[in-house]
């Protein structure tokens, strides 16, 4: 038998092989125009944004754009010694354009940044460069001002060359670039972004393991009690899920204020005295119990859909075998809801950590998280390059957490209602 | 949930303790949504039970900010629900139509790249709000359109679609291809098998998938607090404004219309999981 007759033909004479294939090609091509119309707009709409926040970032082109001249004459400069004369009179040109075109407010606005003292000496080389004669550039700006003449801001300009910056990053983390060059922190008392982090941290993992709890036992209620009941308990669920988020938290403002309902009833029951009702709200309190209830339900369901799945004769054999109902419980029972209890802690924490509307509204200045301060700097401040940062310091944060998840539980599986 | 009648003492005492430890979580979850409903019937304007609403006095309940939300003077909350209920169906529309299309391809064994392209079409849901709110600000302010009705739609189609996909990707799950296989030997076209044999089977899904899309439009908040301008002003952002600003009763009267419109969706939703289930034929 020779080799040509080996290889199956179809109808048309082409080799089966090359046929299937072709058509497994078809397939997948129908199957990705199917996807391309969402994909595309996601891309445009959403995936770029994103990558459009990675660039604002780390953009700092403002400088680099004003002083053109001057930076492309530093290159030769080590920094040592004060520039050469060269430097000085590139210099002059960029600043007379600038005050020509009414900017150099904000060059001493951005070089300020970077070593303080810029704005005074900028604003009296402004006066006196009306004066200048031509040539010698060098000695005429010294003469402006002695720290002019002084080496360390010369060296702080020359560091705003480069068009990218990660320092809105470092100031995410509270550090800074120093004089020297070197990447140090703030001093202690103004330390507030790695406040909020720990805080953003803290109460994200604390309202996961007191959602946990909670929600541990009606799940398993949920899933054993017979279908009538169950369906009906089951409302308590998903009547809070489907609920307006702003109307759930408006229902907490109400009962957590001082003259509000919990407090008349620790008053009423006697806990507190009527005139030292404590303050449940606008403090982490006030974050931690109404961002737990309303994050219950996102770990209630997954649970539930684990421990619908468990046979009940799972435990009637450990306990046969001998085994009390608690060991039942914890070698047979609990290794089974793992899945669950992984999906449900991933979800509630990733939710968690991004909060927003609810701190804001009753967690006060103690009890806001990180997603506030981006908030505050993109309509307060309009820092938006510093907001961008925050952002994808964030958002790397919840991509670690989500590729963890889809290693454990994959997307695929997540349930809804 | 019957104890048996051999259960011993100390079990039986754990088992009420269980019992009564669900008992309070579930009224957690549910009373803080009841407060609000007596509240936003007080005649007075205090944001707790008055003495006459105590002992049930009639005179201490009365309709004024159901009356006030309604003909109340510069009242915001007429333009705020038509802005909410046009962005929201569009929004939904949208979501449906592409999540329904992108899901047939995910759920097609032919789909290459799956993990990678099901990641990047659920991110929206994933990614904080705020955000999605910040990158969504970015590229609607580029294109020309943030404080417009069309900007704050494509937005809640990028929230929205996530949660069509997802269920839909579940109707389609236990779909059985070979009833579309049948339907293209008897002769029909692609898109006349679609209309006539995959789409009723998997409208259940689709349609809860639109009310999710819906549900998300119509709550969110974090998102159009970015685009919105004056004119866009939707209920979210009328009741963020008042909550921060002062809590009056009025708000809670707008709440309370919330939740009976939630409670609908909720009993829609369910009903459709069970059609749904039953159409599968997954036997609880």
């Amino acid at each position: 038998m020779s080799s040509e007759t080996k290889q199956i033909l179809t109808t048309d004479g082409i080799p089966l092989e090359v046929s299937l294939k072709k058509a497994e090609r078809k397939n997948k091509i129908k199957a990705f125009l199917l996807v391309a119309p969402l994909l595309f707009f996601l891309i445009i709409t959403y995936v770029f944004p994103i990558g459009d926040m990675l660039f604002r970032s780390v953009d700092d082109k403002m400088v680099t754009q004003m002083l053109p001249k001057t930076f492309k004459a530093m290159e030769n400069w080590d920094g040592q010694e004060l520039p050469e004369e060269e430097v000085f009179a590139a210099f002059h040109e960029d600043f007379i354009k600038l005050v020509e075109d009414k900017r150099e407010g904000k060059l001493s606005t951005q070089l300020n940044y970077t070593k303080n003292g810029f704005k005074s000496i900028i604003k009296k080389l402004r006066r006196a460069s009306k004066k200048f004669e031509e040539g010698n550039y060098k000695e005429q700006i010294m003469s402006v001002h002695k720290r002019w003449a002084d080496v360390e801001y010369w060296r702080a300009i020359q560091r705003r060359a480069p068009e990218f910056t990660g320092q809105k990053y470092l100031k995410g983390m509270d550090m800074y670039v120093n004089e020297e060059g070197k990447i140090v922190s703030v001093s202690e008392d103004r330390r507030i972004h790695r406040v909020l982090w720990l805080r953003t941290l803290e109460i994200a993992f604390f309202v996961t393991v007191f959602c946990f709890l909670m929600a541990y036992p009606i799940a398993h209620l949920l899933a054993t009690l017979p279908m009538k009941y169950s369906n009906l308990l089951m409302i308590c669920v998903l009547l809070p899920f489907w609920t307006s988020l702003l109307v759930r938290t408006a229902s907490w403002m109400i009962l957590l204020q001082q003259q509000g309902i919990v407090n008349d009833f620790f008053v009423g029951i006697g806990l507190v005295a009527d005139d030292n009702r404590p303050e449940m709200m606008y403090n982490k309190t006030g974050s931690y119990v109404a961002m737990t209830q309303i994050l219950l339900p996102f770990m209630v369901l997954p649970l539930y859909s684990v421990m619908k799945t468990i046979s009940p004769s799972l435990m009637r054999a450990g306990k046969s075998l001998g085994g009390t109902p608690f060991v039942a419980f914890w070698k047979v029972y609990f290794p089974l809801t793992i899945p669950g209890i992984g999906a449900g802690c991933l979800l509630v924490f990733i939710l968690a950590i991004g909060y927003y509307i609810t701190p804001a509204l009753v967690g006060g200045a103690s009890g806001t998280l990180i997603s506030n301060q981006i908030a505050f700097h993109m309509k307060s401040t309009l820092d938006w390059s510093f907001a961008s940062a925050m952002g994808l310091m964030l958002l790397t944060g919840v991509l670690v957490i989500y590729w963890l998840y889809n290693k454990i539980v994959g997307i695929d599986n997540i349930k809804l209602g | 949930m019957a104890l048996p009648k051999y259960t011993e003492p100390h079990y039986r005492i754990w088992h009420y303790i269980y019992l009564t430890i669900c008992g309070a979580v579930f009224f957690f979850l549910i009373a803080p949504l009841f407060v609000i409903f007596p509240l936003s019937f007080n005649a007075e304007e205090f944001l707790s039970f008055s003495d006459g609403m105590k002992s049930l006095d009639p005179d201490a309940f009365s309709l004024r900010w159901y009356k006030d939300m309604i003909y109340g003077t510069k009242n915001p909350w007429g333009l705020a629900a038509k802005n909410s209920f046009i962005i929201a169906i569009f929004a939904t529309i949208g979501s449906v139509l592409l999540g329904t299309v992108a899901a047939l391809g995910l759920s097609s064994r032919h789909m290459p790249y799956k993990g990678l392209i099901m990641a990047v079409l659920i991110s929206p849901m994933i990614v904080p709000l705020i955000i999605s709110g910040v990158a969504i600000f970015f590229f609607m302010a580029k294109a020309g359109l943030a404080a417009t009705h069309t900007g704050i739609v494509l937005a809640h189609i990028i929230l929205g679609t996530p949660f069509v996909v997802i269920t839909v990707t579940a109707t389609l799950s236990g779909f059985d291809h070979s009833v579309t296989r049948a339907a293209a030997s008897l002769g029909s076209d692609p898109v006349n098998t679609f209309m006539k044999i995959t789409l009723p089977l998997i409208l259940p899904g689709v349609i809860s998938g639109g009310l999710f899309a819906f549900v998300t439009s119509f709550d969110e908040v974090v998102v159009v607090l970015f685009l919105a301008g004056l004119e866009n002003t939707t209920i979210p952002i009328q009741m963020w404004t008042g909550l921060r600003e002062q809590l009056s009763p009025t708000i809670l009267a707008v709440a309370t219309c919330l939740i009976i419109l939630s409670t609908l969706i909720l009993v829609t939703a369910e009903l459709l999981r069970r059609r749904s289930e039953r159409l599968r034929g997954i036997n609880r």
